[in-house]
């Protein structure tokens, strides 16, 4: 096994034991990048320089006895995380030469625990988008079948993973941008409960759903970086002050827990490959002696429409900073997607639509979040589809945005409610396109949700699948 | 429902070619029929959610805190300054 | 024709920091871009987080202007493009603004309703110069309140004394310098003229201005303008003026009245604010007197004139200072007061110790027997016969003469009503 392809906790105790060095681990990854970038589209900015940098004082600092939680750790940022002096595009033209004058309060953090930044990732420009075409900097390709998309927004977070490029990268989650790259490319993604982690210093997509995650090789893995990753902050007036557990301090197994079934996702327009590897996770967890419950989530087939109101409506107005006059270039460099959002919520607030669109999405968001309030009375956890299809190929929905909108369906309901879910591998599809399931919980139950991931991934051993590159 | 491509796009400080107008127009009814979906929940006396955090007065101190940036990195980003002052295109509020 | 007036006022705090951020409030004559952060600067990926004193100063003004205090509340979006607005929206609030329904009363017992009072944050500035214009982000994020009335005002006058009497407490509560110059008070009246007392259909907004004059002037040269349009039959348009100090007149802003569409929705960033009624008790508890029950209770408690005591209460210094004089308990408050306004005594200099002194040496008064006094009266009576006998014709001032003379020849500071007690005594000995 090549060093990039280790998982952190594998890396620390080679890092520990002074196996490997930082700088080998990163070169390591340096190397993969070198080598596959081209074709995958995984980074937009890749700092080799600071890296390695970084990883040298990483080595030094682990002689004179530092153990930060991550040092020496490379890992690879979705262009929305704000480096001091490392150019942040959000894939977009408009933000082209834009470098920021600091580090968004994650970033810090990562530093702070010694993580070795490598770049910053690919995304669908300003993360609007299911499947990482939309990226004014080329599109990113699903490293298992490179005709296939990896999934979007955080589609070069995810894929640099699954190509092996680093150990673990970051991701932002507003209707689903974690999970479902992470579902296409067989990866561990974690959309934690809203306020959990830091928003500061992250371009903001939608301030009342956006949701600051990862990705790693396990749940292991997603529960180390969380540990320095959550946690409240002055800077963000919505992260609630509630302690952070040790969230590697995982369970083991799944016994008596009970693990709902909603209904509802089985009967709406649902590919047959999907509904049976979701089956098939059911059945896995009840040999592992989950208890699983049918539950009803009556208004999810709303939340499509609920979300893309909301958001579209928050997207309008956080994107009109973008003016050209203190940083970046002029409007007319948005691209197609970005306009139609902005151009959507614009109206959607606008005079005389606004109880009609916004107020009425913002009561139905009410209605979904007591779906899941009342759901949680009676399960530990809910066990879902990530995405309705198997990743799709390039260029199939790119001319129809409602199509498009419509494979969030299992995900934006999350964001909505603001409720924490992992996406974890659940196998190949016969074309060996990864897919996966998600497990969601209640706010802040992220160690449960890391407890059921890890029993099924231990189980399964999806996690172990690499792509033939 | 029919909506103004151009006055939206002026609210929106967009600038739209014609070419991308009809388009635009088209796909954007789309959508915005699709949300008449929303038009069958009954939703009288049903509170509205703008954030999920039941998170209340959430204040600072009033104090200086040390996130002051030096006039340098402020303009850094732009591509117009004048004398440590942005510039732009004159907007003239009285002619 | 009515004018029908109503004003909007913006008036900064005097925090220390901004009002979503920890940058440095005092901005005024600082270099350009010198005070500004991620968060003012309006910059990707920053966030507001409220500042507390501000919101608790805001209330006091709401509190001090009789308000009703919102239970719930929240801040909202405003969103509009302008070169000075760093965010593409400015953080203010809509439908639930911290206080609401006050009350002013005027001296005429005339009550101004006050509408609404809020919490926002300020733009940046302009600068404009030639064909281009510069934008300093100095003052961005400074806390704005802005106070809203109904349109109550018939004139300027009235205005300017509710003008005069908001700068008067936002001073005492020490929230604002209120100060014109360096734009601490920002003045928006709207004028429209009624034929028949009801709310006419258009509105004239003159906006930004900093001096109360201005606002005067600008009102009486809108009512005549208008007048003039409504005379001949036509209609003003609905528009934003602008006072322009150089022709003394109002000139339109923009012509082609921008779709003031501000899609205003709740701020995500910012979670909603919950005033509980202990919370507002203790803002009470930690409010001054303010300027009107100060006023009422010199007048009651001192026996001041109003006119005395509306002098004295202008600024909370004054108030103080008498108060400490007459804490001294050595002179009366008409002494006290004549003292201050009269001779116009700097209270940075003079201590009230130092002042009853002063008051007191004036009155001091040497002693004079009896004797000397009737013999020096009897001389200035005689050799002033003819202001005797004007006096004994029924010309009082006659008394006066007779008495200054007295004093001259005394040449010592004697109580006066002695010596005009020693005059009308021999005047009446004199009187056949």
């Amino acid at each position: 096994m090549n060093l990039n392809q280790l998982t952190i906790k594998q890396a620390l105790n080679k890092l520990a034991s002074k196996e490997i060095s930082a700088v080998d681990l990163t070169k390591a990854c340096i190397d993969q990048i070198k080598k596959y970038n081209g074709e995958i589209n995984a980074f937009i900015t890749v700092d080799e320089k600071g890296a390695l940098e970084q990883a040298e004082k990483a080595d030094i600092e682990r002689k004179n006895g530092n153990s930060a939680p991550l040092l020496g750790i490379p890992i690879a940022l979705k262009d929305v995380f704000l480096t001091k002096g490392l150019k942040t595009t959000a894939a977009s033209k408009v933000l082209e030469n834009y470098i920021p004058q600091y580090d968004g309060t994650v970033v810090a953090k990562l530093k702070d625990a010694g993580a070795v930044i490598l770049g910053k990732t690919n995304l669908d420009a300003w993360a609007h988008g299911s499947s990482g075409e939309n990226s004014d900097f080329g599109i990113t390709r699903n490293p298992y079948s490179k005709e296939y998309v990896p999934g979007g927004s955080s589609s070069g977070s995810a894929a640099s993973l699954a190509a092996s490029m680093c150990l673990a990268s970051t991701g932002t989650d507003t209707g689903g941008s974690i999970r479902l790259p992470a579902s296409f490319t067989n990866v561990v993604g974690l959309k934690p409960t809203y306020g959990r982690v830091s928003r500061y210093g992250i371009i903001a997509m939608a301030s009342s759903l956006d949701s600051i995650g990862h990705f790693a090789k396990t749940a292991e893995d997603s529960a180390l970086l969380l540990n320095v990753t959550a946690g409240s902050d002055p800077l963000d007036a919505t992260t609630p002050d509630k302690t952070v557990p040790n969230y590697s301090k995982i369970e083991n197994g799944v016994k008596g827990l009970k693990i709902g079934v909603p209904k509802e996702y089985f009967t709406m327009g649902i590919d047959k490959e999907i509904k049976e590897k979701t089956k098939t996770a059911i059945k896995k967890l009840e040999e592992l002696d989950a208890e699983i419950v049918e539950i009803s989530l009556p208004n999810t087939e709303y939340s499509v429409a609920v979300y893309y109101i909301i958001m579209s409506s928050e997207v309008s107005s956080n994107l009109a900073r973008y003016d050209g006059i203190r940083f970046g270039s002029a409007r007319q460099n948005f691209g197609e997607e970005a306009k139609r959002r902005i151009m959507l919520g614009t109206f959607t607030l606008s005079a005389g639509y606004y109880d009609a669109y916004y107020k009425k999405a913002m009561q139905v968001r009410t209605l979904i979040k007591q779906d899941f309030d009342k759901a949680f009375e009676k399960v530990d956890a809910i066990i879902s589809p990530v995405s309705p299809t198997a990743p799709w190929k390039i260029g199939e929905k790119v001319s129809d945005p409602l199509k498009m909108y419509l494979s969030d369906i299992f995900t934006v309901t999350a964001n909505l409610a603001g409720i924490p879910a992992l996406s974890v591998p659940a196998g190949l599809t016969s074309d060996k396109l990864p897919v996966g399931i998600q497990i969601l919980g209640p706010q802040f139950s992220e160690e449960k949700l890391f407890q059921i991931g890890h029993a099924y991934e231990q189980s399964t051993q999806f996690y172990k699948e690499t792509p033939n590159l | 429902m029919k909506i103004d491509v151009k006055h939206i796009a002026k609210l929106a400080n967009l600038t739209i070619s014609p070419e991308e107008e009809p388009k635009l127009e088209k796909q954007l009814e789309e959508i915005l029929s699709y949300f008449d979906k929303l038009k069958e929940v009954d939703t009288s006396g049903i509170e509205e959610t703008s954030q999920v955090t039941g998170l209340e007065n959430v204040t600072r101190e009033d104090a200086i805190r040390d996130c002051t940036i030096s006039q340098k990195e402020a303009i850094s980003g732009s591509k117009s300054t004048h004398n440590g002052l942005f510039k732009v295109k004159a907007v003239l509020e009285n002619s | 024709m009515k004018p029908i007036i109503g004003l909007e006022v913006h008036v900064e705090l005097k925090t220390k920091s901004k009002m979503f951020c920890g940058c440095s409030a005092d901005y005024f004559g600082k270099e350009p871009n010198t005070h500004t952060c991620p968060v003012c600067l309006g910059l990707p990926g920053a966030l507001p987080v409220p500042n507390k004193t501000a919101i608790d100063w805001c209330i006091k003004i709401g509190l001090a202007l009789n308000c009703e205090i919102a239970d719930f509340s929240k801040f909202d979006r405003k969103n509009y493009f302008y070169p000075d607005l760093a965010k593409g929206y400015q953080i203010s609030q809509y439908d639930k603004p911290f206080c609401e329904n006050g009350e002013v009363i005027l001296s005429n017992n005339k009550r101004i309703m006050i509408r609404r009072v809020h919490m926002e944050e300020d733009t940046g500035k302009l600068i404009h110069e030639g064909d281009s214009s510069l934008i300093d982000f100095n003052r961005s994020g400074v806390p704005l309140v802005e106070i809203v009335t109904e349109p109550d005002f018939e004139n300027a006058t009235e205005v300017k004394e509710y003008l005069q009497k908001l700068q008067q407490i936002v001073r005492y509560l020490e929230v604002s310098n209120a100060d014109m110059e360096k734009g601490d008070m920002r003045l928006e009246p709207n004028i429209s003229l009624s034929p028949d007392g009801n709310l006419p259909k258009y509105k004239v907004e003159v906006k930004n201005i900093n001096s109360f004059s201005f606002v005067e002037k600008a009102i009486n040269f809108e009512i005549k303008r208008q007048g003039e349009i409504l005379d001949k039959g036509g209609t003003p348009a609905q528009e934003t003026r602008g006072w322009d100090e150089k022709s003394q007149s109002t000139k339109s802003q923009r012509l082609k009245e921008e779709a003031n569409d501000y899609r205003y929705f709740p701020e995500p960033d910012i979670p909603p604010l919950n005033f509980k009624e202990v919370y507002i008790e203790a803002i009470k508890a930690e409010m001054p007197e303010l300027p009107d029950a100060k006023l009422a209770r010199f007048q009651k408690d001192f026996g001041l004139s109003y006119y005395d005591a509306e002098i004295l209460t202008r600024n909370v210094k004054l108030a103080d200072y008498f108060e400490e004089a007459i804490g001294l308990e050595k002179a009366t408050a008409k002494q006290i007061a004549n003292a201050i306004i009269n001779k116009k005594i700097n209270i940075e200099e003079i201590l009230p110790a130092k002042l009853i002194e002063m008051i007191q040496e004036e009155a001091k008064v040497e002693e004079v027997s009896s004797g000397d006094l009737s013999k020096i009266v009897s001389e200035v009576l005689s050799e002033n016969e003819k202001a005797v006998k004007e006096y004994k014709a029924g010309k009082e001032p006659a008394l006066q003469f007779l008495i200054g003379q007295t004093m001259k020849k005394i040449e010592k500071k004697i109580d006066l009503n002695l010596v005009k007690g020693a005059i009308l005594k021999a005047l009446e000995i004199t009187t056949p």
